[in-house]
């Protein structure tokens, strides 16, 4: 199968990849997949004073079109509010990233990904935990 | 000068043997009689090659040319095989034996057969991807009429007990079938002395053409027959019709007869080209063989890195080199390999295995490249991985409850 010159490209030069300190308040971090399933995400995301992301990071086990999608997620994160990182769909992964059909299920992750983070931020500082409508496609 | 790709993944396919490319030649253009036409020349010089062929065939199999059945290749031979035993056994029996680690196309046949009306065991295979003889036995029924287990697998190489196989199935009178087109050409697969009385194989695997393969079907001790699977002109003694393949034939013929003579050589040189790919890429922390060491195939490694994913870990050199992996990304079911997961294998490790197969044409120089980049790509992956994290910090994967897709 080819990949897209933007998957090769966050594959290669991956971006963000690191540990935030998960013990700290104003950290969040979402684990989600499964090793059973070939594709494990971690995404984490720091918030300053103003509720803005000021820092995201990731790591992957998976394809090169998961590490891309998490790659490009924690783009897309730095400098939006939380309350603007939920509203990341996966589609606007999946366009960006040229994914073909099979592999629709990398972006899918990488937005329960940034749901995950942003509701362990939300428990952290005392906030009720945002409902998701469940992912149609994994 | 290193030429890329590089090469290994001949347990797929391999390149055409230059030596074969030349034999087939004339068969495309002046010699390109049909082998069944008896009374003109160009028909006689067709069929003198076919029988020619059929030698060269017979020869590295120990067998009789006439025993071999010429075939579109190992899948149309497996088909053969046991649809055509079943059918022609009927009044004998409905139960077929195999195992859970055989290719598809004996395991879908055999599916196949079990709508038929017929009976199967699938017989489980041990972490080192072998059965076990007393399984095998007590899976035996007075209606037993085939056992059907493959000589090698083709994603670990691993070989099977085919001597003890068919020692006890001559016992209990029941017919054994091979399905080697992982073995015939690599390591000397002999009809006789292992007592086998189908045996399916393929001339792209050994260096010939696609698209032109055999069944071995035994004349003697005991006489096998099968129901012919496609109906026509009576070619090949009437156990499977249509014009044969010349110059498919010519090459498969030649590509035997080059296995034969070499084999000994090569398996020595490319055995030990595998065992330094192996023992160079086992020194990458928490690396698994998967599959026996000791009955296995000289020119194939399956080996699991954990806390990588397959086609991820394919994606840092597949540009340059040309393997396969066990991760099934991109299949919709996201189900790694099934012959893995059968030695037992957890889908983590599964998912993070890589097959190689080595061939004729494989270097030291290329071994060397593979080895470097391999290593230096699961290192570059463990350092994005969480799960490698994990490890590293001493985390129970098993105390994590995962959110299952």
């Amino acid at each position: 199968m080819a990949y897209s010159d933007k998957v090769i490209d966050h594959y290669q030069n991956p971006k963000n990849v690191g540990t935030l300190d998960k013990s700290k308040q104003n950290v969040g971090t979402g684990l989600v997949g499964a090793p059973e399933c070939g594709d494990v995400m971690r995404l984490q995301i720091e918030v300053d004073d103003n509720g803005l992301i000021k820092d995201a990071k990731f790591k992957t086990f998976g394809c090169g079109s998961a590490i891309a999608s998490s790659s490009l997620a924690t783009e897309w994160l730095k400098g939006k509010t939380v309350d603007e990182a939920i509203k990341i769909d996966n589609m606007e992964i999946v366009e960006e990233l040229h994914l073909p059909p099979v592999k629709i299920h990398c972006s899918v992750l990488a937005e329960d990904a940034i749901k995950a983070a942003v509701n362990d931020y939300r428990k952290k500082n005392g906030l009720p935990e945002l409902k998701f409508e469940e992912s149609v496609v994994h | 000068m290193l030429k890329f790709p590089i090469y290994l993944d001949h347990n797929a396919t391999t390149p055409c043997d230059p030596r074969v490319v030349e034999a087939m030649i004339p068969y495309f253009t002046n010699s390109f009689g049909n082998a069944a036409s008896r009374n003109h020349p160009f028909g006689w010089q067709a069929e003198e090659a076919v029988d020619y062929a059929r030698e060269q065939v017979a020869k590295l199999i120990g067998a009789d040319p006439k025993e071999i059945i010429f075939t579109s290749g190992a899948t149309e031979a497996d088909n053969l095989a046991i649809k055509g035993v079943f059918e022609m056994y009927a009044s004998k029996g409905n139960h077929i034996i195999t195992c859970n680690i055989e290719h598809k196309a004996v395991l879908d046949t055999c599916k196949h057969i079990e709508k038929e009306g017929g009976e199967v065991t699938y017989l489980k295979v041990n972490p080192d991807g072998l059965i076990d003889m007393k399984e095998l036995e007590a899976a035996i029924k007075p209606t037993t009429i085939l056992i059907a287990i493959m000589y090698a697998n083709n994603e670990i190489g691993t070989v099977m007990p085919m001597k003890e196989i068919s020692a006890l199935a001559k016992k209990k009178g029941i017919l054994v079938f091979s399905d080697a087109t992982q073995a015939v050409g690599k390591i000397p697969a002999d009809v006789t002395k292992d007592g086998i009385d189908l045996m399916a194989f393929t001339a792209h695997k050994m260096y010939g053409p696609k698209g032109v393969g055999a069944l071995y079907v035994r004349r003697k001790n005991p006489r096998v027959k099968v129901t012919a699977q496609m109906d026509g002109g009576g070619h090949e003694r009437g156990m499977r019709s249509g014009t044969l393949n010349v110059p498919g034939i010519v090459g498969f013929g030649k590509a035997c007869e080059i296995c034969l003579n070499e084999m000994e050589e090569e398996t020595k040189r490319i055995s030990a080209l595998r065992d330094k790919l192996e023992t160079s890429l086992m020194k990458v922390e928490e690396a698994y063989i998967n599959g026996s060491t000791q009955h296995r195939l000289p020119h194939v490694t399956n080996i699991s890195f954990k806390y990588v994913e397959g086609e991820g870990l394919l994606m840092g050199f597949n540009k340059d080199i040309a393997v396969s992996s066990g991760s099934a990304c991109t299949s919709a079911s996201l189900e790694p390999s099934y012959v893995l997961k059968a030695l037992g294998l957890g889908d983590d490790l599964a998912h993070s295995s890589l097959r190689f197969g080595l061939g004729r044409f494989t270097t030291e120089d290329q071994i060397d490249y593979t080895v470097e980049a391999v290593t230096k790509t699961v290192n570059k992956l463990r350092e994005m991985s969480p799960l490698w994290e994990m490890y590293k910090e001493g985390i129970d994967m098993n105390s994590i409850e995962w959110a299952h897709h």
